[in-house]
């Protein structure tokens, strides 16, 4: 065996291919899945009750008034479906990061007791406080922070193992849980429709100020999160591999978990949590992808696609109308046996 | 590249929470050599090691790169000089060999930088010398153990760095792997003089292969210096707690330890006559 | 490999505590499980004097306090047996399962029983009392099977991190499963919350008794499984190189604990943490024994229950707080405590 310090031309071409091959697959399936998502965004305003041709919806979309159009697609649809795309992308690129910085497909953060905090809070801001929009937003985003803090703080000890913090998570999940129960509970006139958006998440009666905050805040976190793309790479290797590939890896960890937990927190106090988008959108990009660069993007865009088609099937696909989180919930359970069925053909861990 | 670069640790202290792991610890790592560090389990090798490349801040004491604190030096800055293999790297799922050892570039890139010809050839110029060229668009997990290994060795040397460490490099490998991954990093530190350190569970091998040989007992340093300084029969009893005999390698000519048992082990004289103990 | 090798009994390496001392904890937990049971009985959202609630406990009803605490009657009997079998199927589940966070809750198994109740109810007209019981054991059963294949897939078997993430991703997914069942019916919505959220208050004798002999069949099981749960404790090789049918005594174990958690379900709804908490207090107070600690586990969750029971109606005056809900406040830092005290490479 030799070492060469100047490579032979043909690797450097096998290299230089093999990479361009890798990156042509991933733009080729962001390129397909944000085409998807904006028709899906399409659909949404077009169909209901009355149908709308895209004429109509592009010239109320633009600003023009369509009698009818103007007043179904504008104030009813155009806000529920922004909010849809606008929590789809959080959701998903929220999940993502926590996905790839814990090493678990399992560890998102619906699952980890983040997303139930902020529930819990937005829960007990809007029923116990009688509050509503921004300070809902807020006191959501406060308490959802100091849920991921306590996770974390109570995760370290000699520096934060991720297996100890996913089982912290679970633990607080349950109490955020219950605490969202006990507020219903405590709600004087039982509003079922209510319960079930800080159950399962609900795209039901969105409006913009509901809707812009999660707006602002996803243009805010979310470039933060994509300009720690790389660092999130090489974490995938261990904490011990990325910190000697002079990532600083406490450093881009907090960074990371406090943009995730923000876009999470304002698309839970916007639409309630959206049961398991963040637990099924990195998975999904992964098979999409492949093992060919970050999920980031690709995730964010499966999320966003995920609301908005499971909040069409739930509108319009059953004799009853269920809320999104219903749909997307009992999509949970088929992708848990799809990871059995792969995990025994492969031996991999999950 | 050439070795110019120095390492040593000065009074150094380690220690997990409450538990103590290095204490008063000296340490100078020989420029453009084979370092090889060597204990008695749970003794401080791999401790010494992260604390080295910057992965456990020291609780007293310090860690100098070229005379620089490394707890103090810009991550990248430290991570383009010194690479770090630790024991168990974690592949993600489906990863290729070329996009694995591609990671290995990321101290020479910057956040929305694009990737660049210089980077093409450190990854070729690392699967060449590795000799993983072939493999570089089969997936991780589908190779052998001693293929991984090189994989791995393969993506610290992408990181281009003149100081290499490495946890167990030969742990879970068969003879002959071991042996490969030995040789491999040994022209590594013939032809580029990258410097390495590493922690090695055998004994023999790391005095076939290491220049230098560090002997961990208790948290301290119980030896250092050439491989025939360092292992001998009282060094093996007073680190292992072990009766050997330290005989000459026939096939290398370097120390080689035998260890003496309870059983099978006969007087000295029948050892060399060549009959059978007990 | 003679003298040096002999090997210790199989039982030596279970910590042992003297017998006295275990026979003064018994008799602390079985006074601790009077009181707490005299405590339910007496109080309650409204205010009972001694003497009514003497008589309501001798069968009168004659006054409106009398009549409460008639009705405190069967509601403490039932946090009794519920906490007792959440109790002790906990501890035989993390025998089993070889794993600490293993619990009914937080497996996920009370959601699979509660979502077998609520399609039964929903699809099939479900309403005799023994159908429901059924329904929801082979609703817990299917659960445990499902968590436990999906926690064991993958390098090292069955980790508590994998059991815990698959447990907590089941039963997000069981609770929409129930939204779902639930909500095209109008009739029976108002239930959901019922089978979302575990309590004792709307205890009859009548229901009690459907699933009393459910939970007598698992309790034998689940006491009987107590030897073979020592030789499983020492790992599946020596258990077998002990001569025990490891997957027969571990499938019959299962049995034990699936049938009082279900049962369980059946009358009480989903309560977590329960099945968490009492096994590791009772490890701490009789040692790993299962044939200590399984008793032990069931007269300590009865405690637990009745006690969590009576401060849900203490706290939350005039109205009151399901015991499901308390339970997991309780118990949710109990099994953060107990993570943080594990070393990490055991997870």
């Amino acid at each position: 065996m030799t070492a060469v310090v100047t490579p032979l031309p043909s690797t450097v071409d096998t290299v230089a291919r093999g990479r361009v091959r890798r990156a042509a697959r991933r733009r080729l399936v962001i390129t397909l899945l944000a085409l998807a998502v904006v028709v899906a965004f399409a659909v949404t305003l077009m169909v209901g009750r009355t149908f709308y041709p895209p004429g109509d919806v592009l010239r109320v979309v633009l600003g023009s008034d369509v009698p009818g159009a103007s007043f179904t697609v504008g104030t009813l649809r155009l806000p529920r479906a922004v909010l849809a795309v606008v929590a789809g992308l959080s959701f998903g690129l929220a999940g993502v990061t926590f996905q790839t910085m814990l090493r678990n497909p399992l560890a998102s953060p619906d699952v980890i007791g983040i997303t139930s905090g902020a529930s819990a809070a937005a829960a007990f801001a809007i029923v116990i406080l009688g509050w509503s929009g921004t300070a809902v937003s807020v006191t959501a985003i406060v308490s959802a922070l100091g849920v991921a803090l306590l996770i974390y703080m109570l995760a370290f000890k000699d520096g934060v193992a991720g297996t100890r913090l996913i089982l912290i998570g679970i633990g607080v999940a349950a109490m955020g849980k219950s605490v969202t129960s006990y507020v219903l509970s405590k709600a004087g006139a039982w509003d079922f429709a209510e319960a079930l958006r800080w159950l399962t998440g609900s795209l039901n009666g969105s409006t913009w100020e509901a809707t812009v905050p999660a707006l602002v805040a996803l243009l805010v976190f979310g470039p933060v999160l994509l300009g720690q793309t790389r660092d999130l790479s090489a974490l995938q290797l261990g904490d011990d591999t990325a910190s000697a590939l002079g990532v600083r890896v406490e450093r881009t960890r907090i960074i990371a978990i406090v943009a995730a937990v923000a876009l999470l927190a304002f698309a839970t106090a916007a639409c309630g949590p959206i049961a398991f988008v963040s637990f099924l959108a990195g998975p999904i990009a992964a098979r999409l992808v492949g093992p060919n660069g970050s999920l980031l993007v690709p995730a964010a865009l499966v999320g966003a696609l995920l609301v908005l088609v499971a909040d069409l099937c739930g509108q319009y696909a059953f004799g009853t109308r269920y809320p999104v989180g219903v749909i997307t919930g009992v999509l949970g359970a088929p992708y848990l046996i799809y990871l059995i069925v792969r995990s025994n053909r492969t031996g991999g861990s999950l | 590249m050439t070795a110019t670069h120095s390492l040593a640790a000065e009074d150094l202290t380690l220690a997990y929470g409450e538990r103590t792991v290095i204490e008063g610890l000296d340490l100078l790592v020989p420029p453009g050599r084979i370092t090889a560090v060597v204990g008695a389990n749970a003794c401080g090798k791999s401790t010494l090691l992260r604390s080295m490349s910057r992965l456990l801040a020291p609780r007293s004491g310090r860690v100098l790169l070229d005379g620089k604190a490394v707890h103090r030096l810009p991550a990248k800055e430290l991570a383009r000089t010194l690479g770090l293999l630790p024991q168990s790297p974690i592949a993600p799922e489906g990863i290729t060999v070329a996009d694995l050892v591609g990671r290995g570039r990321h101290p020479h890139q910057r956040v929305f930088s694009r990737w660049s010809k210089e980077d093409d050839a450190a990854v070729a110029a690392a699967l060449d010398a590795t000799e993983t060229t072939p493999l570089a668009d089969r997936a991780v997990d589908e190779l052998s153990g001693g293929q991984r290994q090189r994989v791995w060795i393969a993506m610290a040397l992408a990181q281009q760095t003149d100081l290499l460490l490495l946890d167990e490099p030969t742990t879970f490998l068969d003879v002959a792997h071991q042996i490969e991954v030995l040789d491999l990093l040994t022209d590594l530190n013939r032809t580029r003089g990258t410097t390495i350190v590493m922690v090695l569970h055998d004994l023999n091998l790391a005095a076939r292969y290491a220049d230098h040989l560090v002997a961990l007992s208790g948290g301290q340093i119980h030896a250092a210096g050439t491989p025939e300084d360092v292992l001998t029969e009282e060094c093996v009893r007073a680190v292992f707690g072990l009766d050997s005999q330290v005989i000459v390698d026939p096939t290398s000519g370097k120390p080689l330890m035998l260890p003496m048992g309870r059983h099978h082990t006969a007087p000295r004289a029948d050892v060399l006559q060549g009959t059978s103990g007990s | 490999m003679t003298s040096v090798l002999a090997t210790p009994a199989p039982d030596a390496a279970v910590v042992r505590r003297p017998g006295p001392v275990r026979f003064l904890w018994l008799l602390v937990v079985v006074g601790l499980l009077v009181a707490l049971m005299a405590l339910s009985v007496a109080v309650g959202s409204r205010g009972v004097g001694w003497s009514d609630i003497v008589a309501a406990l001798g069968g009168s009803t004659e006054n409106i306090g009398q009549a409460a605490v008639t009705k405190r009657i069967p509601r403490t009997v039932l946090a009794v047996v519920v906490g007792a079998a959440l109790g002790l199927s906990g501890a035989v589940m993390q025998g089993v399962t070889r794993n600490p966070l293993a619990d009914p809750g937080v497996l996920g198994i009370n959601m699979g029983a509660s979502l077998a109740v609520v399609a039964g109810i929903a699809w099939f007209g479900l309403f005799s009392a023994t159908s429901i019981v059924w329904t929801a054991i082979v609703g817990a059963a299917v659960a445990a099977v499902f968590v436990y294949a999906v926690g064991s897939l993958g390098r090292g078997g069955a980790t508590p991190l994998k059991l815990a993430l698959a447990g907590a991703a089941t039963s997000a997914a069981l609770t929409s499963f129930i939204t779902a069942v639930a909500l095209p019916r109008g009739d029976i919505v108002e239930n959901v919350v019922s089978w979302e959220i575990g309590g004792v208050g709307g205890a009859t004798f009548a229901g009690i008794g459907t699933v009393a002999p459910f939970l007598l069949v698992g309790l034998v099981i689940s006491l009987l499984s107590a030897r073979s749960l020592n030789s499983l404790a020492l790992g599946d090789e020596l258990a077998a190189g002990l001569g025990e049918r490891v997957a027969l005594a571990r499938g019959v174990a299962a049995l034990g604990s699936v049938l009082l958690c279900g049962a369980a379900t059946a009358v009480a709804g989903p309560i977590g943490f329960v099945g968490l908490v009492v096994p590791h207090l009772c490890r701490l107070l009789v040692g790993v024994d299962h044939r200590w600690l399984l008793p032990f586990s069931a007269i300590a969750g009865a405690c637990l229950l009745t006690g969590a029971d009576v401060l849900g109606r203490i706290v939350a005056r005039p109205t009151e707080l399901d015991v499901g809900i308390l339970t997991a406040i309780i118990g949710a830092p109990f099994f953060i405590a107990i993570v943080r005290r594990q070393k990490v490479r055991e997870l």
